[in-house]
């Protein structure tokens, strides 16, 4: 019973890191309604960014808060420099910018710091606590990414730049008209995402070991969260991601076995594509044709 | 006196799809001007081109400035507050959120004071502050649309149709809240309107639009008395 429990919360860990890129994924296509197919690259790039700083001598929290705060400045960069040009651009134009970004931060992850497998440093150590139940790194990793949504869902909700962050998102046009700038909004909400996918990156580096595809399943359990809850609600993608945690380290344990888990997601996709396409927390959209 | 508004061989459209064809109108500080017109002569364009959220050209000047090279949201932030068809209001937002929306450039201590005041004239909206703004009922809605323009503290107010889908009754109520919000708060009003009898009353000036031009223009009462407004427009 003790193994099932660490299973579950084990789940839980991972699923933080799957909630926060889910979260990350639906704050850009919110903005975007598209899927933000670099969003697991990007995160890779911020870890090897805190990878770099600690090498360079920098203590841990240090480099994690530089990699967040140079994650928000890229992210931010991203939609200036390369989507704001393709404001009215076809989808099909967004897709591809999407996968050139995928690639191009791909290869550069290993130009800089070539393709071996590294060892990436957790803060957390990996004592086993409360009778092994559950690891430290686990409990960490859960502690980390619980306070980061706690921050997000705060600013969301109670500041004024959040709420109009809301608005650009619900209804670009009427919130220009009460005077609110759209660009800079967009922009903050790249950035934003982009630092919640660092911490996400640098949360899951440990587990998973640093190297330039390692976000290539991440994202896709993420995704699986995200179309679990709802791709249009936050809250659901935040939920999503945590259930496809529990679902992949369960699954994975008693179910189908560890070589089998991302076929869970997959899985996941699937159903919910076919049972309840809106999402557990999303609202279906009926439109006239 | 410097009018509030005045547009100048204003031009507009929808990509290669021309709308208006070098239309001149002009708002009196704290005056109110109708905008009449059949469907597609090119009225909600107008108020579009004036706040920018189509492309124009012409000249558009608001006490004197230049406002036709601004962004919407400058146009927005140098006091001019478009209620647009449709209402746009932020129906997933709560009413209490898009009231927070309307005085988003403003200083808190005058939001408050002013949100006092718009509560004086829809009190209704004070009882629904935590309601989701999309399930308000149609008068509600425009009631809303209204304050958040107001919200802005604009010198100038683009209402388009406040009077759409609306019941009589509540149209009475929303014109005559507008009498008093130009004589109380000073605000001028550019108001495009269908009911040509309701809109000929509330204002000084109109503008007959016809096919994107300007075809009559004047006092209100010139207009009313004009025999094809009221063959037209006015029905008798």
């Amino acid at each position: 019973m003790l193994g099932f429990w660490h299973q579950i919360l084990a789940g839980v860990a991972t699923g933080g890191i799957y909630a926060s890129l889910a979260l990350a994924l639906v704050m850009i296509h919110q903005a975007t309604h598209h899927i933000n197919f670099a969003q697991g690259e990007m995160a890779t790039f911020s870890a090897y960014l805190a990878y770099a700083l600690m090498v360079s001598g920098v203590p841990y929290w240090g480099a994690f808060g530089i990699t967040v705060v140079l994650s928000f400045a890229l992210g931010a960069l991203i939609e200036r420099v390369l989507l704001r040009p393709l404001a009215h651009a076809p989808d099909l134009t967004l897709i591809g910018v999407f996968i050139g970004l995928l690639l191009i931060l791909n290869a550069l992850c290993g130009w800089i710091w070539d393709f071996t497998i590294k060892p990436f440093p957790s803060p957390f150590g990996s004592r086993p606590l409360l009778g092994g139940l559950v690891s430290s790194a686990e409990l960490g990793t859960i502690a980390v990414t619980f306070v980061m949504l706690l921050l997000i869902w705060a600013f969301f909700r109670f500041t004024k730049l959040g709420l109009a962050m809301r608005a650009v998102a619900h209804n670009p046009e009427s919130s220009r008209l009460v005077g609110i700038r759209v660009g800079a909004m967009l922009a903050l909400g790249w950035g934003l995402a982009a630092a919640v996918g660092a911490v996400a990156g640098m949360m899951i580096a440990p587990v998973v070991f640093l190297d330039p595809n390692m976000m290539s399943g991440i994202l896709l359990y993420a995704f699986a969260g995200a179309l679990l809850g709802g791709l249009d609600n936050p809250f659901g993608a935040v939920l999503g991601g945590f259930l496809v945690g529990v679902i992949e380290n369960v699954g994975g344990a008693y179910l189908v076995g560890t070589e089998l888990k991302l076929s869970l997601a997959l899985a996941v996709i699937a159903f919910v594509l076919m049972l309840k396409p809106s999402g557990l927390l999303g609202r279906a959209v009926a439109s006239r044709v | 006196m410097t009018p509030l508004l005045v547009v100048r061989n204003l031009r507009a459209g929808y990509g290669a799809t021309a709308v208006l064809h070098g239309i001149d109108l002009a708002v009196a500080e704290a005056g109110i001007t109708a905008l009449l017109g059949a469907n597609g002569a090119g009225k909600t364009t107008t108020l579009r081109a004036i706040s920018g959220t189509v492309h124009r050209r012409g000249e558009i000047r608001l006490t004197g400035e230049r406002i036709d090279g601004c962004r919407t949201e400058d146009v927005a932030r140098r006091g001019v507050a478009h209620v647009p068809d449709g209402r746009g209001t932020f129906r997933e937002l709560t009413v209490d959120e898009n009231l927070r929306l309307g005085a988003y450039t403003r200083p808190a201590a005058d939001a408050a004071e002013d949100r006092a005041r718009v509560f004086g004239w829809f009190p209704v909206l004070r009882s629904r502050l935590r309601q989701q703004a999309g399930t308000l009922s149609g008068g509600e809605q425009q009631m809303l649309a209204i304050a958040r323009a107001l919200l802005l503290r604009p010198r100038l107010l683009l209402l388009d149709e406040p009077s759409f889908g609306l019941a009589p009754i509540v149209v009475g109520e929303i014109f005559a809240i507008m009498r008093d919000i130009r004589r109380v708060a000073g605000v001028g009003i550019l108001l495009v309107e269908q009911n040509a009898a309701l809109a000929l009353d509330l204002a000084d000036q109109a503008c007959l639009l016809e096919t994107g031009r300007i075809v009559v223009a004047g006092p209100a009462d010139v207009l009313r008395a004009d025999t094809t407004v009221r063959r037209s427009y006015l029905g008798y």
